[in-house]
């Protein structure tokens, strides 16, 4: 597994650059992402996506629904590719930290 | 000298079949010998090191790809099959191995400029090896690195014209028989209807936005040359409604021996002089064909569209003029709770641009299963779990007694309280009055 470094933090990542360990997720992984991810500043709209991602899979295990991601930060599926060109799962779940997507992709 | 020993594989060169390992052999050749004269922009050996992997897979029985795999291009959520080796030390040409697929045309026709302009692109930025086609019917091409995938986006799409096909929890890439571009029997343009729900649906092809994910398919007629009927969430299969078309001097032609049955589809077996009386007529599953003074008779109210009298005498008996289709819906693999194919939702519905009342049909029917659908659950699992009377109210369909085989033999009847007299709010002390504990 690859490690990178980026503002004297470390992170452990998967070849897809996904986080290996959702508690080594800090803001600066975000930072760090943005650019591989087709995204220049990080946004409130941004942010809220991320948040809630984030709670949703600490308090549930898994990554939420497509469908109930938009109902709760009140973004259409549309939307969600403005501020994430590569979609929610390998934009927005990979800043939010959370494991990779995994099924028939 | 190849790059890797393969003594299993070699024994795949000998036999009649077309081998895909000397096919493999002859693409890594022809990468070494820079036959095409391109520089190659994923490494020159990749085909050596897919052979390589794979031979020790045949060794030790085992698969030798990671779990997985995420990637794709911007604005998609799907299209790219992520696969990374797990031997990338052994072999470096395959550490990343995804492939892509590309939404094919309806019917699977080309032209040689469209298919050498995609190998050229191929030949250049991924590995040269392909799969014609992807059982969903993209044309599948297999093996490039992560670098490669916007480049090779941005040359399919402006310079080819060309889109990517589905991948993850939407719309897959939808595909038909060949339909009315070479086939009598096709009920209605399938090419055409594919091609354009592909274009209407291109939103939810490329965008996850499913519980799970949703297939498409279209047969022109019951014989099912795409099997949409096991093999897509929505099967479409064209059928007619008025009577079978017969042309007695056919049929005597048949009779006569001058037609071969079948269209001489059994012309290599034994099976001695045509008996219209023994293959047409006793086979029949509804038993609605006589044969009187010489003639041919269908009692079409009792027909059920097999296509069987059809098949057997192509030359003397056509589908009707009223045409259309039959929407079936929920077919799936056995994960997770068996296999199932489509159950009859819509028995006829007219096929006529621009479509709307199909779309309706299965925009009611994405309505209900994306709001009710669970995580990862088939459209046939839904209507298993909620019921196929919740999809008849989703889609403002009548119940009908097509719409089973045969009707339940349990008692379990679920009553609407409206459709009870008193409804369901009772005071036992009212009953106490009448009955005594
Ligand atoms: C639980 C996991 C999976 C299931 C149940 C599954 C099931 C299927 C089924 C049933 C088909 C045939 C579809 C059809 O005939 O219409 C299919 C096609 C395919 N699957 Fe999967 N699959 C899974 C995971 C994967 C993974 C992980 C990969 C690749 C890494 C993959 C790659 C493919 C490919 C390349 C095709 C052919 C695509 C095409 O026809 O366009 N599948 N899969
Ligand atoms: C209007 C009168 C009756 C009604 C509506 C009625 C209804 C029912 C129902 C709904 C069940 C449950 C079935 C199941 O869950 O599989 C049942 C079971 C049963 N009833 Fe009745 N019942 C009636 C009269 C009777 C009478 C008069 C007897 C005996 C003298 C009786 C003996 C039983 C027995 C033994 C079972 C259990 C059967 C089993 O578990 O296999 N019932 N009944
Ligand atoms: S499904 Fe019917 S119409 Fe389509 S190619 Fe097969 S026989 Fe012809
Ligand atoms: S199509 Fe089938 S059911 Fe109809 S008449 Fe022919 S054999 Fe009988």
């Amino acid at each position: 597994m690859a490690v990178v470094e980026f503002k004297g933090k470390k992170f452990e990542v998967d070849e897809d650059g996904f986080l290996q360990r959702f508690e080594d997720w800090c803001p600066e992984w975000v930072e760090y992402v943005k650019e591989s991810e087709g995204i220049k500043e990080i946004t409130e709209d941004h942010q809220k996506v991320i948040d809630f991602l984030q709670d949703y899979y600490k308090k549930n295990g898994i990554a939420p629904m497509v469908r109930i991601l938009s109902k709760v930060t009140g973004y259409k599926l549309k939307q969600i590719y403005e501020l994430f060109p590569s979609g929610p799962g390998k934009g927005a779940c990979k800043m939010a930290g959370l494991p990779k997507p995994t099924g028939c992709v | 000298m190849p790059k890797h020993e393969t003594p299993l594989l070699d024994q795949l060169e000998s036999g009649p079949w077309p081998s895909f390992v000397s096919e493999i052999k002859r693409q890594s050749e022809a990468r070494h010998q820079k036959q095409n004269e391109v520089e190659y922009q994923i490494p020159v050996d990749v085909c050596d090191d897919v052979l390589g992997v794979l031979e020790m897979s045949y060794n030790d029985g085992t698969c030798h790809w990671k779990h997985g795999g995420i990637v794709g291009v911007f604005g998609y959520g799907g299209g790219v099959i992520g696969r990374y080796c797990d031997q990338p030390d052994k072999f470096p040409g395959v550490a990343h191995f995804h492939t892509v697929r590309v939404n094919q045309p309806a019917g699977k026709y080309y032209t040689t400029e469209y298919l050498r302009q995609l190998c050229d692109l191929w030949d250049f930025r991924g590995s040269g090896l392909t799969n014609m086609h992807g059982s969903t019917g993209d044309i599948v091409l297999l093996g490039t690195r992560t670098e490669q995938l916007e480049e090779i986006f941005g040359v399919l799409t402006h310079e080819m014209n060309q889109d990517l096909g589905g991948s993850g929890s939407n719309l897959r890439t939808p595909a038909c028989c060949l339909g009315e571009s070479r086939c009598e029997f096709a009920c209605y343009d399938t090419q055409e209807l594919c091609y354009q729900l592909t274009m209407e649906y291109q939103d939810e092809l490329h965008r996850p936005a499913f519980p799970y994910k949703f297939k498409f398919k279209f047969d022109g007629c019951p014989n099912g040359c795409v099997a949409s009927i096991a093999r897509s969430d929505m099967s479409f299969i064209g059928t007619w409604r008025d009577e079978i078309r017969i042309d007695q001097e056919a049929v005597a032609a048949y009779i006569g021996g001058e037609l071969k049955p079948n269209a001489g589809a059994h012309a290599d077996g034994e099976w001695g002089p045509f008996d219209i009386q023994k293959e047409v007529i006793d086979l029949c599953p509804s038993q609605c064909m006589s044969l009187e003074d010489g003639k041919l008779v269908i009692d079409n109210k009792e027909c059920v569209r097999c296509m069987h009298c059809i098949n057997t005498m192509p030359r003397a008996l056509r589908i009707g003029n009223d045409r259309g289709l039959s929407i079936l819906v929920g077919a799936k693999a056995p994960i997770l709770d068996g296999a199932q194919m489509s159950s009859l939702l819509v028995p006829f519905i007219k096929v006529e641009p621009p479509y709307d009342e199909i779309k309706e049909v299965i925009e009611n029917v994405w309505d209900w299963w994306m709001e009710e659908g669970k995580n990862r659950e088939r459209l046939g699992e839904t209507i298993k779990r909620l019921s196929f009377q919740k999809l008849l109210e989703v889609t403002g369909i009548k119940p009908m007694p097509q719409h089973v085989q045969e009707p339940r033999h349990n008692p379990y009847i679920f009553w609407k309280e409206e459709e009870v007299p008193g409804g369901w709010q009772r005071d036992i002390k009212e009953f106490r009055k009448l009955h005594q504990r």
